[in-house]
């Protein structure tokens, strides 16, 4: 294997980490901000007009 | 393979759809259960649904945003968007083709004999049109004389919400009949379209517009679980290519945005194992056999 694609692979097997990484930082802020509690107000409620009725 | 991912496609369905107390209460889950991701499309206002979909909460987030600042909240959806994001950088569209109870109906729906048609590889990029306009912008940027916006995808065209929430609920509280009008008219034609055309072609609506297949279609670069070719193997005998629910001809474009991850062309019709399925860059299996690392794509000989 050459430096250049051991590098790659290296990157491939790298970056999936790295952007789950991304995203789970991003819903730890969410955590805190305390939008679960606004994402569970939302989905107990039937929004009507969104499922085409009303 | 394919029993093992038709198994698994129905316990995700079953797993997102688990609350079955709606014909006595006739109404939703209300339960706590619904501050979890469905991986897949499946509509929060379908009675039996246990979580939320990513798309119609990710709609109210953005269509609240001003709402919710002027109230001192600062919810920008970040919670829902690092929920999907770390699914996609996980699996990619790999749970369209596994975890997804819209994907399995319209593949139960292509069983249904008739003629079959391809889908023209150019209206594939109308999904990413309705990620970047009917659930993002539109929601943001519309808004009405309080500053609340609407939630354009499930309104105008989501098949899924009608047929998992519209139609139940309707069946579930008969007394909704004299609010319907053309709204949900509309939704209907756009629902029946969608299972005409998912018995004549494979998947239309994953593939023409689904707005999470495209968002996670987005991660084909950077997630975990991914199928990787193997150029060497290849006899370009092209097998691979009717076996792709998704019109995706792998030996061509292995980096298609398009694969689902259903393993067909890897385990129906490669024999010379030129299709590894492979976890962080490492090969976990082929056809049954143990997968034996190759070349890149990149280092093999043209």
């Amino acid at each position: 294997m050459t430096a250049a694609s051991e590098k790659e692979a290296k990157r491939i097997r790298v970056a999936p980490f790295i952007t789950i990484l991304f995203f789970l930082i991003m819903g730890i802020v969410g955590i805190m901000t305390g939008e679960v509690g606004r994402v569970l107000e939302q989905a107990v409620q039937v929004c009507l007009s969104c499922i085409g009725i009303g | 393979m394919e029993i093992v991912r038709k198994w698994v496609q129905t316990i995700m369905a079953l797993l997102v759809n688990g609350s079955w107390s709606f014909p006595f209460t006739r109404t939703i889950y209300q339960g706590p259960l619904k501050v979890v991701c469905s991986p897949g499309l499946n509509c929060y206002s379908c009675p039996a649904a246990t979580t939320y979909c990513p798309i119609g909460s990710l709609q109210q987030l953005m269509a609240g945003i001003r709402i919710a600042l002027e109230n001192g909240q600062n919810f920008f959806g970040l919670y829902v968007l690092g929920t999907m994001g770390v699914l996609g950088g996980a699996f990619g569209r790999l749970i369209c083709g596994w975890a997804c109870p819209f994907g399995l109906i319209q593949e139960l729906l292509h069983k249904i004999p008739s003629k079959k048609f391809s889908i023209p590889q150019k209206l594939n990029y109308i999904k990413y049109g309705f990620l970047l306009f009917f659930v993002i912008l539109l929601p943001l940027t519309v808004v009405d004389d309080f500053g609340y916006g609407e939630l354009w995808f499930c309104k105008y065209v989501c098949p899924a919400g009608t047929l998992e929430a519209g139609l139940p609920m309707l069946m579930l509280q008969p007394a909704l009949g004299q609010t319907i009008g053309l709204l949900f008219f509309n939704k209907l034609t756009i629902l029946v379209g969608f299972i005409i055309w998912s018995i004549l072609a494979s998947r239309p609506f994953c593939r023409t517009a689904c707005p999470l297949g495209a968002f996670y279609a987005l991660f084909k670069g950077f997630k975990l679980v991914k199928l990787r070719f193997i150029k060497e193997n290849c006899t370009r005998c092209e097998a691979c290519h009717p076996v792709c629910p998704m019109g995706v001809k792998f030996n061509e474009s292995p980096e298609n945005a398009e694969c689902i991850s259903c393993l067909k062309c890897m385990d129906k019709a490669c024999k010379f194992d030129a299709i590894t399925l492979e976890i962080a860059g490492l090969p976990v299996g082929s056809r049954g056999r143990a997968a034996r690392p190759g070349p890149r794509q990149s280092d093999a000989p043209a």
